[in-house]
């Protein structure tokens, strides 16, 4: 099997969901004759034809207000954010309808939101964005930000399968950047499910979508340099969190660092810290510390950028601090 | 095609089963059975009923209501006991007591719930219609929103895609004079809500919405042309709202006499009757259904009235399609809610066992 890359592992996901299932269907911005902004659904409505891969008018509300309304139908509606940043036009329709319709009145809303986020690529304060945290606190939401190829693969399939409406975060600097051999035949990942990256026994990184990569590299240099041996857990989900899989990293190496490329006040570090304290606190051989963004719009500028951003140095800083501790 | 003799006996039936039944809930809420605020259609009834009539439920037409068509749902089906117990917020009502007044329905009943977000169900309708129209489906939506609803951003996205993919979808604006207390001059610089199906480039049709059988033909019209995969149409239907917003809005922002002179010259059920009686349907035939209907509502509120409520931990089920994962707050026990003891919650709502 040739190796292919997270966004051509995305894209096989589509195809293959739109051929297995006739009910699924893409709608958004530019993704039919132009393929999408990142050529995400390239060549699906060659394959697919226009009724099934619909471009859109700038239409935020739309997109996701029509897939909730086709989804009460029995249709899978895929809606691409050309950005996720976009998401935001579309917040109340996301978490006052789609969230609440099965709760409320027994509507289900089986659709997936999909789209790139994430910095490191120079797009300023609106190109991006990690709106995770802003649906994190909304129940009936699924959130998942895989950081592989495979699990790109495996859990789009799983999302556009699920009953429930799933925001799915592509870290757009990971697009053309990875590459994977794919599992073979229909490879579905379960949402909800954590997965160990790297197996450590002193101290624990939590973390998810591009930073998974920033936290591996800082864990080579903590055993090459400090022979520390560093966990990463690559949460793969953020909602519903994985309490099981924090708990026993947490049980095993009783020091954690949590890392998000979102910005750290709300942001979903804190509630990780919130559920180890409830839960495993008499485990915790030190303070759980936090490497994120800082508190400030995304900047333009590399120099800016790249401050404001987690650095693999960071999260090396935070170990060394943690182990000391 | 026009109506028969007893097709305009039953659109006289659903206006003054909703006009009694709103009264009836009037009573419970002055009883304080009902549980919070209520919403009043008083003057409203052709319009809710003659445009739901408009639908066909062999066809699986699909009605999205807002908060002053309660007539329209039970043109579609709905029944006076389920309102009722929305209404008191009982753990049988459709949504178990997790939704307010008429916010519940489904697919398959032929109608859907609304949000409190005004405009939202339209790109939803959107996406109901378009669904039917990728699957050969016959069906039609039909969307109701007020004035103030297009003044949202939401009612214009719905709208505007809907119109480009041709969706099946008759979207009408209520135009009953107020959104809350704000007059439509607050609301638009447009001399009509009509004229904004131009900016669509869909058909917009303009009617007495207090004359049923004109708001039925105005419906049915766009009705058809959806049907025929001619897209959607845009029906401003002129009404007005002789009730508050809710029960508690003492309507001091109206001009004096306005309500007053609607109730007088511009009754929809009066009008409606005028037709019936000119059409040689005798007095004690209408008297007869409004007293079938009295009866119906009667055995409604008894019902609704000896159900039960829900059970305090059904609040945690069902939030997912997945089996439920929210585990119940460790602090909460023995908690009860107030209105085991008086019906409104008086201070914080709760008392400890």
């Amino acid at each position: 099997m040739p190796e292919v890359t997270y966004l051509e592992a995305i894209r096989q996901a589509l195809f293959e969901e739109m051929e297995r299932d006739v009910n699924v269907f893409c709608l958004g911005e530019d993704i039919g004759v132009y393929g999408g902004a990142f050529k995400v659904t390239e060549g699906l409505q060659v394959k697919f034809g226009e009724s099934r891969v619909i471009d859109t008018p700038i239409s935020e509300i739309a997109i996701v207000g029509a897939g909730a309304g086709a989804a009460h139908m029995g249709m899978r509606p895929v809606c691409e954010m050309q950005f996720m940043d976009f998401v935001s036009d579309a917040y109340n329709v996301l978490t006052n309808y789609v969230a609440t319709a099965r709760y409320r009145i027994g509507l289900g809303c089986p659709m997936v939101v999909r789209g790139p986020i994430g910095g490191y690529v120079r797009g300023g304060p609106f190109h991006s964005q990690n709106p995770e945290a802003a649906f994190f606190h909304t129940p009936g939401l699924k959130i998942v930000s895989p950081a592989t190829a495979s699990d790109a693969k495996g859990l789009l399939k799983a999302a556009i399968r699920d009953d429930d409406c799933v925001l799915f975060f592509e870290h757009k600097y990971l697009y053309r950047r990875i590459k994977e051999e794919m599992p073979e035949g229909d490879y579905v990942v379960p949402i909800g499910k954590a997965r160990t990256a790297r197996s450590g026994t002193d101290v624990s990184i939590i973390t998810y979508a591009a930073m998974l990569w920033k936290s591996l590299e800082a864990a080579e240099i903590m055993q090459a340099e400090d022979g520390v041996s560093v966990e990463v857990i690559d949460l793969r989900t953020l909602l519903p969190l994985d309490d099981e899989a924090i708990v026993e990293t947490v049980q095993k190496t009783n020091r954690v660092l949590i890392v998000h490329e979102d910005t750290r006040t709300g942001g979903i570090a804190g509630e990780i810290t919130a559920r180890i304290n409830e839960t495993c606190f008499e485990w915790l051989d030190a303070p759980i510390l936090r490497v994120t963004a800082a508190d400030v719009p995304l900047p333009y500028s590399p120099p800016l950028e790249d401050y404001v951003l987690p650095q693999t140095s960071d999260i090396v800083r935070a170990l060394r601090r943690i182990v000391a501790y | 095609m026009a109506l028969t003799r007893e097709q305009k006996l039953e659109l006289y039936y659903y206006m003054r089963l909703t006009r009694s039944l709103e009264e009836r809930l009037v009573n419970l809420y002055r009883q304080t059975k009902v549980t919070g605020g209520l919403f009043r259609s008083l003057g409203q009834e052709a319009d809710a009923v003659g445009a739901a009539y408009a639908l066909d439920k062999s066809k699986g037409d699909i009605l999205a209501p807002l908060i002053r068509n309660l007539g329209a749902m039970l043109v579609r089906g709905a029944e006076p006991t389920e309102v009722i117990r929305q209404y008191m917020a009982k753990g049988d009502s459709p949504t178990g007591g997790r939704e307010l007044n008429i916010h519940f329905g489904g697919i398959e009943r032929g109608f859907i719930g609304q949000i409190s977000h005004l405009g939202d169900m339209v790109p939803v309708m959107a996406g109901v219609t378009l669904a039917a129209k990728m699957r050969g489906e016959n069906r039609v939506g039909l969307v109701f929103v007020g004035d103030g609803a297009t003044s949202t951003g939401a009612f214009h996205e719905g709208i505007n895609f809907a119109a480009v993919q041709r969706c099946p979808l008759v979207v009408i604006v209520e135009n009953n004079g107020y959104a809350y207390s704000t007059p439509v001059s607050r609301q638009t610089a447009a001399k009509s809500f009509v004229d904004k199906a131009i900016g669509y480039g869909v058909p917009g049709e303009q009617a007495d919405g207090n004359d049923v059988l004109a708001v039925y033909d105005v419906t049915k019209r766009a009705v058809d042309r959806a049907r025929r995969g001619e897209g959607v149409t845009l029906i401003e239907l002129i009404t007005y709202r002789r009730k508050g917003h809710a029960e508690h809005d003492n309507q001091s922002y109206v001009p004096a006499g306005e309500i007053e002179r609607w109730a007088a010259e511009n009754d929809p059920l009066d009008r409606f009757e005028k037709v019936l009686r000119g059409e040689k349907v005798k007095a004690a035939e209408l008297r007869a259904i409004d007293e079938r209907i009295t009866a119906e509502i009667d055995v409604a509120t008894d019902t609704a009235d000896a159900s039960p409520m829900p059970e305090p931990t059904d609040a945690l089920r069902g939030v997912y399609a997945d089996p439920p994962r929210v585990p119940p707050l460790w602090f909460r026990q023995d908690v009860h809610s107030a209105v085991d003891k008086n019906e409104r919650a008086a201070g914080w709502g709760t008392y400890d066992a």
